[in-house]
C-alpha cells in the first residue's frame, strides 16, 4: 500500500512537470483480458471449484523527457471467479529512469529477466514468480529496485539494491493446480529478522564476445523459493507455511550461436538452504526457416535441467528433459504454435504443454494453453496436480 | 634508341585502342557500380525514420504496422540497426537490433517487452520473413559490397532513366534465400529503382519497387515507398517511409543490449 501511495504522488508530480517534448509524452497503453479455465476432470480435493473465469487488466503509462528520463507505471490486476488467491493486484513497475553517457540508473519498481533456456528460467532471480498467474513460471511479481546499470566497451555491470522483499503467490483453497494443502501466504516465515525488509543485493556481469552472449552474477539476501513446511493455520487446518531463507546464489548464462544452432546454458549454485547445491539446464536451439516451401519456420528445441538435491529438489526439474517445437506461421495475424514435453528420467512421470496465439484484427489477440500431467508417481510433486489437466482460453484486447 | 621506339609504339598502341585500358569484364564493371553506389552513400552518419508497413494477401485484405528505425553507420564494417514497432499494439515494445558485418555473420537480437527479455537469434535465418512480411532478413539488412559477387548484364532506360541492370549473387549461398537479384541503377545517382528476386531453383520469386526518391543532406537518396510483390504467392508488403533524420547525433551506446531493454 505505501508502494501504492509514493506512486501515486510521484505520478501526480510527474504529471503536473510534464512539457509536450520530442519522446513519447503521456502515451497510454496496456490490455485488458477475459480468460476461461476448463479442467477435465473433477477436483481432487475437497473446496476446489472445477472450472474457473477470469478478467485481468495491465494498463501502462510512459513518459519521456528531452533528456531521454523516463517514467514508467504498470499497474496489473485479475479477478477470479473461483481463487481468491488468484484474485490480486499487483504493481509491475513504477519507476523512474535515469540515463546518461556512462550509465543508467532505474529506481522504484521494476522487473529484470536474466536467462537464456525455453522451458525452465533457472537463473532468473530478481522478481518473484507470480505463480497464480501461470505454471509456467513466466510472470512475475513487481521488485522494489535500485538498479545501476553501466555498459562499457569490454561489458556490462549491473548492480542492484532490493530493499523489500516480495512472497511468491500460491493459489488458495478453491484453486487448482496446488499442493494437496495450501500454502498460507499470508504468514509467511524468515530466516531473517528483517523479514521482508531485509535488504538484499545482487551484482551481475555481462558481455557479447563474437558469436557468445554470457552473464555472471552473485546474489546475497532472501531466497525467491521457500522451502514449505508443514503447520497450521488460525482455524487449525494442515496448511504449508513458506518459510524464506537467506541465501547465496551464483549463476551463469551462457549463449552460443553457432550458424543455425543456438547452445544455451543455465547455472547456479545455492547456499543457506538446507543442502548447498548445483543445478543447471542446457539444450540446443535449431530453426528450420521457410519449412514445405511455406514461409513458415519451425523451431526444434531440446533442453536438459538438472538439480543436484534430485528428490529433495523444490523444483520438477531435477533430472528432466525437454522437448519443443516452435512453429511462426509468419502469417499477418502472427499465428503461432509451442508444443512441449517435458520427461521425468526417473519415473514415468510427464508433462505435455501447448500454447498458441493469434492475433484477430489489429487490436484483438487470442491465447490458447493447454497441460496434460501424466503418470506422476505418488512421490512426485506433479502427483497433486495429476487430475488438473487443463484447457485455456484468453481473448486479449490491445490498447 | 630503339629502345625508346619500342616504348613508344607501346605507349600509342595502349593510347589507341581504350579497350586495353579501360575495358572491363561484366563482372569487374557489376563491382565498380556497386562500390560506386555504396561509395555515394558512405558518410551519412547516423539517421531515423519512421516506417508504416502494410501487409496484403492475395484476397487484398490489408494488415498495418508502424515501425520505427534507427540506423548508425559504422566505418570498415556493416552498419547497425534497431527496428522497435509501436503496432500491432500486442508486439508494441518489440526491437530488433541488427549489427551487419562486411564477412561472416551478422549479429542480431530480439527484445520481447512482456519478459523483458533480450534474446540473441542466429544470422543464418536469412531468407526467413521479417515480422510477417514479404521482406526477408536480408532484404531489410544493409547492403555491404562484400556480401555480393556482381554482373553487369546491360544498360537499359527504366521509367525514363538511364539505368545499369546489375546481378547481384549472394556469397553467402547456403543461407541466402536467393540464387540472385537484378538490380536497377540510374547512372545519374546510382539509385535502385527495381529489385527482381530469383530463388533457389532460379524462378522469379519477387520484385521490389521504389518510388518517390528524396535527397537528405544534399546527398544521400532514399525513396519515400517500397513495394515488395511475392509473384509466387500473391501477396505483397508496402513500406512508407517518412520522417527520415539524418546526423541525429546516435552512438554506438544507443545499439546494445541496454539500449534494447530501455527502448520504447
Amino acid at each position: 500500500m505505501r508502494v501504492t501511495v509514493v506512486g501515486t504522488t510521484l505520478f501526480a508530480m510527474l504529471c503536473l512537470f510534464s512539457t509536450p517534448v520530442k519522446g513519447l509524452a503521456n502515451e497510454l497503453s496496456g490490455y485488458v483480458a477475459a480468460e476461461g479455465r476448463y479442467f477435465f476432470y473433477d477436483t481432487l480435493f475437497d473446496e476446489q471449484e472445477k472450472n474457473s473465469g477470469s478478467f485481468a487488466f495491465q494498463p501502462e503509462y510512459y513518459h519521456e523527457w528531452e533528456d531521454s528520463s523516463a517514467f514508467l507505471f504498470v499497474p496489473f490486476g485479475r479477478l477470479d471467479s473461483a481463487d481468491s488467491q488468484r484474485s490480486h493486484f499487483d504493481i509491475r513497475e513504477l519507476n523512474y529512469l535515469w540515463p546518461t553517457e556512462d550509465w543508467e540508473l532505474r529506481l522504484g519498481v521494476g522487473k529484470v529477466f536474466w536467462g537464456v533456456t525455453e522451458f525452465v528460467h533457472l537463473i532468473d532471480i530478481v522478481n518473484q514468480t507470480d505463480l497464480v498467474e501461470n505454471i509456467d513460471g513466466e510472470d512475475k511479481l513487481g521488485q522494489p529496485m535500485a538498479h545501476l546499470s553501466v555498459p562499457r566497451d569490454w561489458g556490462v555491470w549491473d548492480v542492484f539494491l532490493l530493499p523489500y522483499f516480495r512472497e511468491r503467490t500460491f493459489p488458495g483453497r478453491k484453486g487448482r493446480l496446488r499442493h494437496a494443502l495450501v500454502v498460507d501466504t499470508d504468514h509467511p516465515t524468515y530466516e531473517s529478522d528483517d523479514e521482508e525488509h531485509h535488504l538484499d543485493f545482487a551484482v551481475r556481469y555481462s558481455h557479447t564476445v563474437g558469436d557468445w552472449d554470457f552473464g555472471i552474477y552473485h546474489f546475497v539476501g532472501t531466497g525467491r523459493e521457500p522451502t514449505l513446511l508443514p503447520g497450521v493455520d488460525m482455524k487449525g487446518r494442515p496448511v504449508l507455511i513458506p518459510y524464506y531463507e537467506q541465501i547465496n546464489q551464483t549463476g551463469l548464462d551462457l549463449q552460443l550461436v553457432a550458424g543455425q544452432w543456438l547452445w544455451k546454458l543455465e547455472s547456479l549454485y545455492r547456499t543457506g538452504q538446507r543442502n548447498d547445491f548445483f543445478a543447471s539446464i542446457g539444450g540446443i536451439e535449431y530453426t528450420f526457416v521457410g519449412i514445405a516451401e511455406t514461409s513458415m519456420d519451425l523451431g526444434v528445441i531440446g533442453e536438459y535441467a538438472y538439480d543436484e538435491r534430485r528428490d529433495n529438489a523444490t523444483t520438477v526439474y531435477e533430472n528432466d528433459a525437454m522437448f519443443g517445437l516452435r512453429l511462426a506461421v509468419n502469417d499477418a495475424e502472427s499465428s503461432e504454435l509451442l508444443a512441449g514435453l517435458i520427461q521425468d528420467l526417473d519415473s514415468p512421470a510427464r508433462a505435455l504443454s501447448v500454447e498458441a496465439s493469434r492475433r484477430i484484427g489489429s487490436n484483438w489477440k487470442l491465447f490458447l494453453q493447454a497441460w496434460g500431467f501424466f503418470d506422476s508417481p505418488s512421490d512426485d510433486l506433479l502427483y497433486n496436480v495429476r487430475d488438473d489437466d487443463f484447457l485455456q482460453i484468453e481473448l486479449a484486447y490491445y490498447f | 634508341m630503339k629502345r625508346l621506339k619500342l616504348a613508344f609504339g607501346l605507349a600509342l598502341i595502349l593510347l589507341l585502342s581504350p579497350s586495353a585500358t579501360t575495358a572491363q569484364s561484366p563482372e569487374e564493371k557489376g563491382l565498380a557500380i556497386a562500390r560506386e553506389a555504396d561509395k555515394r552513400d558512405t558518410g551519412f552518419g547516423d539517421f531515423t525514420a519512421n516506417m508504416q508497413m502494410i501487409l496484403m494477401n492475395k484476397h487484398g485484405q490489408k494488415s498495418e504496422r508502424k515501425i520505427r528505425i534507427r540506423t548508425l553507420e559504422v566505418k570498415e564494417d556493416g552498419d547497425k540497426s534497431l527496428t522497435i514497432f509501436d503496432t500491432p499494439r500486442d508486439i508494441k515494445g518489440t526491437a530488433f537490433l541488427s549489427f551487419t558485418h562486411k564477412v561472416g555473420d551478422d549479429d542480431q537480437w530480439l527484445y520481447l517487452p512482456a519478459l523483458k527479455r533480450v534474446k540473441r537469434i542466429s544470422s543464418r535465418n536469412k531468407s526467413g520473413s521479417f515480422m510477417g512480411s514479404e521482406f526477408s532478413y536480408e532484404d531489410i539488412a544493409s547492403q555491404e559490397v562484400e556480401k555480393y559477387i556482381y554482373k553487369w548484364v546491360r544498360d537499359e532506360e527504366y521509367e525514363s532513366r538511364e539505368c545499369f541492370v546489375v546481378e547481384y549473387y549472394p556469397v553467402d549461398k547456403k543461407n541466402s534465400g536467393y540464387t540472385k537479384h537484378v538490380t536497377w541503377l540510374d547512372k545519374k545517382e546510382y539509385r535502385m529503382w527495381k529489385v527482381e528476386y530469383f530463388d533457389r531453383k532460379n524462378s522469379l520469386l519477387k520484385t521490389l519497387t521504389s518510388t518517390n526518391y528524396r535527397r537528405y543532406l544534399d546527398k544521400y537518396w532514399r525513396p519515400d515507398q517500397m513495394y515488395m510483390v511475392n509473384h509466387q504467392s500473391g501477396k505483397s508488403t508496402r513500406l512508407i517511409m517518412s520522417n527520415y533524420k539524418f546526423r541525429t547525433g546516435l552512438k554506438d551506446s544507443d545499439f546494445n543490449q541496454n539500449s534494447l531493454r530501455r527502448v520504447r
